[in-house]
């Protein structure tokens, strides 16, 4: 028999990142328990799976990414289990199970954006920030680099076909990118570090 | 109003008539409660409030608005599907989950106009007698999250949202849920699923509408962004006047995205049907770009069936008789591109000029969809990545013409046997393309070997099955 | 026509509350609310299924199931519908299949499984399923019972149009004690998942990935190791789950399936044994919606290696020196030697110790034994342990019930006996079926110290190395005869494989040692099988009355009201409307 990682086993482990510098480890804090509890009860009583995703949320922007202690930690306050927990952790894009860089670039590549020029952008800012495209795979979607600064990860649709192509960095939207405009970003984000 | 000025760029054309984003990218605007209510914001729902469930209700049915997600199921019928004598907590759910790609109206209203969905999701609320209601906000609105979550503290504090409303003993409350980045979410019981917590797998049908048993098993209303804001402008106007506006069966106006290849993409706002797609193109878009001309129009989001610009469509002329028109011929309202085999769901005009490889684009769609599918029904899950290894195959030069036989022969392998409706949104792309444009794809194969292999695997096999001499 | 109009069938179903369905040309009536795929199923028309089990909800997403359908056409506003002569209204056919699984019959409908609609999805459904699928039947152990395998035989298609990579996932991975998953193989039909969630009520399995790259998993650290996780490889249409014990072991087409019954509790869980030559290789559970709906514990399904045991005795001992090793005797110069030391006994001194475990045909035959020897120091070793809210009783013996019934016993004089001969006032015994140093409590020491101990038993144990004769019995696959659960139902325990050896059936056992201690005027001393004594049974007890072999069938007859219930088919029965 060929030796092949154990995919029941890789469901708790965890690739490191050098994006992991940038973001606390995840730790169960009061603090973080009464935000998660505050978020429960938005939903009706014996709902309390309908929180997963907001908790998830929680952590994600707090601590980068879902790691396998918050994945037990949501799947106790939501009284769900962890498998149940990581079927939902697993099916997202959005939800990422290893730490991405400070700047989480999202550059879509969806058909509007692809005719105006998504994947040349894509190829563009990967040089930029020093990351092989190849490393983007369809199992790992998000790339790295080597200094934990940037990450980068060519997403489907960020619904603002018009104005494309597009980019995310972290929560803000940029439209209508071209080289120059990507150079001023990167400058921009850099120096934010 | 003549004193609205939009930022340079923004400004309406002529042929536009902008109701819903009116505010949108308007100077001076912000999504403040009190820019919204200095505009007028809130009577409506004042007035609303006032009126009878039903009445409201047979308002929206008068008005004949239909839902601007993409189905185009008529809002007011849908709301009468709550079944008769329900017991249960009815709730209603606004689909902010925009994501079918070409689609971005619903973005510029929770960005920048909040209050006008909050409105008109309040009134719908009062109409299906909904106390809780849930806005589902895609994960790549981020910033729209926080302006919405603003809103409504705003909406609170002003006692449009909370408990008596505005002293008419209704109560409602409204939270904000957010996604987490996909398509499927967009359809209704997958949505619900969502929000439950589960894996969002739309559910199976019967039941055909989440009304009779939906989120917590309980009858539910889902709507779209728009859809919500159209029942404010449907309430503001009366529904016999809103019926009258535009094409008779998809009456209002209609929020147009185009994008690709024309002079000037971005949103626009028509009365339905009172334009054509060439119109569109050529006087609102400014036409294709210096030197291109127009190929081929996907007309409503990327899973409608593209049309070729040089298509022959039949059309009738009000005396019955057939004439000859293009794509440019028909008129943008809900149904007429219908008839010509595709759709204009939710408004998204994605553009192809003569510079664009087919089977590249179709290969995009393709990656889209295989990336999107849930995995929770066969047909989908195991076409949409063969479908995308072979476009991916044929894009490479490394397929034989049969294998585009094969690729339509999947997709309708798949389309009609899925739990939900993407199985028909990723197989009419395949089957549109490969049919239309077929040639451009059999440019692309070579006849080969059957036996020569393609993948590493067979590659490897071939090792053992044939000899070296 | 006649002025006097004939009732529609639509009424008279209605009547009746059914409606009128036709299934590939043919009418059938079915209670309203009844499943396509079950109403098809039930009337010889094979609807092919993955994801749905009548026991667990509906998932509808194999889509294996399609079949096409159709109605009557929509009327017009204020039309009348017209009937053809038969009194049906045409069927308007739809374009589309729909799947059989999640919707119910309705009124005039119409079902075609023959036609191009549903012939072409089910090809398609099984061209994708195959798409990814390994195709390594050779070396799965599902391979002849593989619903792929079948479907593919049956409504697939011979050539395969896939010629691109296959997407990987993991392979042999243990998910739990007993189970092995291959993500591979699997078809994503989440039978297992449901399973877990809805009847085990532990959400220990889920779904993972998204798209085609969803796989099957357990988290880490919390694996699938309830006692019911071996249903979930019975569940599994494909070889995704396999049974860590079976894994590699024998082809299932060699094997020959038997019906009969676990005997590891009162429950009396139905199950079907499987055998090839002399050997059992597993055990299934066989659907009995009375006693244990689907499933059964995994220890009681593993419980089966002591029948191919080296413990097993497979030749009458005796003994007939207390200083001297047992020896190999013969069967009937035995017989003869036991029925003329147990003459010899003084009837207050002997006692005997019958087994619960025992079929009622073996319980009747001890009770004739004991009258004829004039023993009154008779009962069965009782067995309780904790009920587990599924399906094993807190009763694990399997026919407590018919020991009561019959020899009047429950147990509760076994400490009589017991006491009995430790202070030396029964000075002789017979063990029929237990090993008396374990659960009675006897120590080996006065086992030895007994004048005479005669030891009817399977397997060697303790007790069978002190007696002076053992005459060697079998175990429940290799018998027939019948025992009545904890409910107060009568079940049959059908012979899977021969004695093994010089063993011969308990009942057999008994019947010649009846026969060799008097004349009996009994027709069960001379019986050639365990049916014939049940004839006998039933003329004598009254709760027996008119029960035959043939009328408690492979399924059972509820003879008793013990008050008794099965936690599992409670909530079973419960969750029907």
């Amino acid at each position: 028999m060929t030796e092949q990682p154990d995919a029941i086993a890789a469901l708790a482990e965890t690739k490191p990142s050098p994006g992991e510098k940038y973001y606390p480890p995840f730790k169960v804090t009061p603090e973080l328990t009464k935000k998660a509890k505050a978020y429960i009860a938005m939903y009706p009583k014996g709902r309390e799976q309908s929180a997963v995703l907001p908790l998830i949320h929680l952590v994600q922007e707090k601590h980068g990414y879902i790691c396998p202690q918050s994945v037990l930690w949501i799947a106790e306050m939501c009284q769900s289990t962890p498998i149940h927990v990581q079927g939902i952790v697993s099916f997202y894009p959005g939800i990422r199970t290893s730490c991405p860089g400070k700047w989480h670039i999202r550059v879509c590549h969806t058909i509007a954006c692809a005719l105006s020029g998504g994947e040349e952008l894509l190829s563009y800012v990967c040089e930029k920030i020093g990351i092989d495209p190849k490393a983007m795979t369809e199992e790992e979607p998000m790339a790295v680099s080597a200094d934990g600064l940037w990450s980068i990860e060519a997403v489907e649709c960020l619904a603002a076909c018009g104005f494309g192509p597009n980019l995310m960095v972290n929560d803000a939207l940029y439209s209508q990118m071209d080289q120059a405009k990507v150079d001023d970003l990167i400058e921009e984000y850099s120096k934010k570090a | 109003m003549s004193e609205i000025t939009y930022k340079p760029g923004h400004e309406p054309h002529l042929r536009e008539t902008r109701r819903i984003f009116r505010n949108i990218d308007r100077v001076g605007y912000d999504p403040s409660i009190a820019c919204f209510i200095k505009d007028g914001g809130y009577e409506t729902l004042k007035k609303a409030i006032k009126m009878e469930p039903a009445a409201i209700i047979d308002e929206v049915k008068k008005s004949g608005l239909r839902g601007r997600g993409g189905a185009g199921f008529p809002t007011g019928v849908k709301w009468t599907f709550i079944p008769k004598g329900n017991t249960k907590p009815v709730y209603l759910v606004c689909n902010c989950d925009e994501s079918e790609p070409g689609t971005f109206k619903d973005r510029f209203i929770v960005h920048q106009d909040p209050h006008q969905l909050l409105e008109g999701m309040i009134i719908a609320c009062y109409a299906v007698q909904a106390h809780y209601a849930i806005i589902y906000m895609r994960e790549e609105f981020p910033e729209a999250a926080k302006i919405v979550q603003r809103a409504l503290a705003e909406a609170e504090k002003n006692n449009f949202l909370g408990k008596n409303i505005l002293g008419s003993g209704y109560d409602l409350n409204i939270i904000l849920h957010r996604g987490a980045g996909a398509y499927i979410c967009g359809e209704e019981t997958g949505l619900i699923n969502s929000i439950e917590g589960v894996r969002p797998y739309p559910r199976i049908k019967p039941p055909f509408f989440p009304a009779a048993i939906g989120l917590y098993g309980c009858p539910t209303i889902v709507n779209n962004v728009e859809s919500l804001c159209q029942v404010r402008q449907v309430l503001m106007r009366g529904g016999e006047a809103y019926a009258a506006d535009g094409a008779t069966r998809s009456p209002g106006t209609r929020i147009i995205g185009v994008s690709g290849d024309v002079q000037r993409p971005g949103y626009y706002e028509i009365i339905s049907g009172s334009i054509t797609y060439g119109d569109l193109l050529y006087e609102l878009c400014g036409g294709p770009k210096p030197g291109r001309s127009f190929k081929a129009i996907i007309p409503g989001g990327a899973s409608a069936k593209v049309m070729r610009c040089d298509e022959v469509l039949k059309g009738r002329n009000p005396d019955g008789s057939v004439r000859k028109m293009t794509i440019f011929d028909v008129p943008m309202d809900l149904d007429s591109i219908a008839q010509h085999g595709s759709m204009s769901g939710s408004g998204g005009v994605i553009v192809m000029d003569d510079s664009r490889s087919m089977p590249e684009m179709l290969r995009n769609l393709n990656r889209f969809f295989a990336w999107e599918s849930c995995g929770q029904c066969t047909p989908c899950r195991e076409g949409n990545p063969w479908m995308l290894k072979l476009s991916t195959r044929i894009c490479q030069g490394k397929a034989s013409p049969e294998d585009v036989d094969l690729l339509k022969s999947v997709a309708d392998n798949i389309c009609g046997r899925t739990v939900c409706a993407f199985g028909e949104a990723c197989a009419w792309p395949v089957q549109a393309f490969t049919t239309k444009f077929r040639e451009e794809f059999l440019a692309l194969t070579r006849p080969i070997n059957a036996f020569k292999p393609h993948n590493p695997e067979a590659a490897e096999a071939r090792k053992y099955l044939t000899r070296e001499d | 026509m006649s002025t006097e109009q004939q009732i529609l069938p639509k009424d008279a179903a209605a009547a009746e509350g059914k409606v009128n369905v036709q299934i590939n040309g043919t009418w059938y009536r079915f209670p309203k609310g009844t499943r396509i795929a079950d109403a098809c199923n039930s009337v010889g028309v094979h609807v092919p299924c993955f994801c749905y089990h009548p026991k667990l909800s509906v998932a509808g997403s194999c889509r294996m199931c399609l079949v096409e359908q159709g109605m009557p056409p929509r009327l017009a506003p204020g039309a009348t519908p017209t009937y053809n002569d038969d009194g049906y209204q045409t069927i308007q056919w739809m374009p589309r299949a729909i799947v059989a699984c999640a919707n119910t019959v309705a009124e005039n409908m119409g079902i075609r499984t023959n036609g191009t609609v549903c012939t072409e999805a089910r090809r398609a459904v099984l061209e994708f399923l195959l798409t990814n699928h390994p195709l390594d039947c050779p070396i799965c152990d599902q391979a002849g019972e593989c619903k792929l395998q079948e479907y593919t035989a049956d409504y697939g298609q011979l050539t395969h149009r896939f010629t691109e990579s296959k997407i990987k996932k993991g392979k042999n991975l243990s998910i739990g004690p007993r189970v092995n998953l291959d993500q591979e193989r699997c078809v994503l039909c989440r039978r297992c998942v449901r399973f877990m969630k809805e009847i085990v009520g532990e959400e220990v399995l889920g779904v993972v990935g998204r798209g085609g790259r969803n796989a099957i998993a357990c988290y880490p650290g919390k694996t699938l190791d309830s006692n019911y996780s071996m249903n979930v490889v019975d569940i599994c249409p494909v070889g995704a789950m396999t049974s860590k014990d079976f894994r590699f072991k024998m082809r299932v087409w060699f094997l020959k399936s038997t019906p009969t019954i676990d005997v590891n509790c009162g429950t009396g869980t139905n199950i079907n044994i499987w055998t090839r030559e002399q050997q059992v290789y597993r055990i299934t559970p066989r659907q009995n919606d009375a006693v244990n709906s689907c499933w059964m514990p995994d220890d009681h399904r593993l419980n089966y290696k002591y029948i191919n045991a080296p413990e097993r005795l497979l030749t009458p001992l005796i003994r007939t020196d207390q200083q001297t090793e047992q020896r190999p005797a013969a069967w009937e110069p035995l017989l003869r030697a036991v029925a003329e030391q147990l003459r010899r006994c003084k009837s207050s001194e002997l006692a005997i110790i019958a087994s619960a475990r025992l079929t009622n045909e073996e319980l009747y035959l001890t009770k004739h034994l004991a009258d004829l020897l004039g023993v009154k120091a008779l009962d069965i070793v009782p067995r309780v342990g904790e009920n587990d809210g599924m399906l094993i009783s807190a009763d694990r013996n399997p026919n407590t019930t018919g020991a009561k019934l019959i020899l009047g016993k429950d147990g509760s004089t076994l400490p009589d006996i017991v006491r009995g001969i430790k202070i030396g006032k029964i000075r002789s015994l017979i063990v029929l079926g237990e090993d008396v140093t374990a659960e009675a409590g006897i120590p080996a020491e006065q086992l030895r110290k007994l004048d005479y101990l005669l030891v009817m038993a399977h397997s060697e144990s303790p007790t069978t190395q002190e007696a002076d004769a053992v005459l060697p019995g079998v175990t429940f696959a290799e018998k027939h005869g019948t025992m009545i659960n904890v409910t107060g139902r009568i079940q049959r325990l059908n012979q899977a494989i021969d004695p093994l050896g010089e063993a011969r059936a308990d009942w057999d056992i008994l019947r010649a040692l009846l026969q060799e201690c008097g004349d009996v005027p009994l027709k069960a001393a001379r019986a050639t099988s365990s049916m014939e004594i049940l004839e006998e049974m039933a003329e004598q007890f009254e709760a027996l009355s008119g029960v035959t072999w043939a009328n408690i069938g492979n399924s059972g007859r509820q003879i008793l009201e013990t008050g008794v219930t099965i936690p599992l088919i409670e909530r079973e029965h419960a969750k029907q409307p």
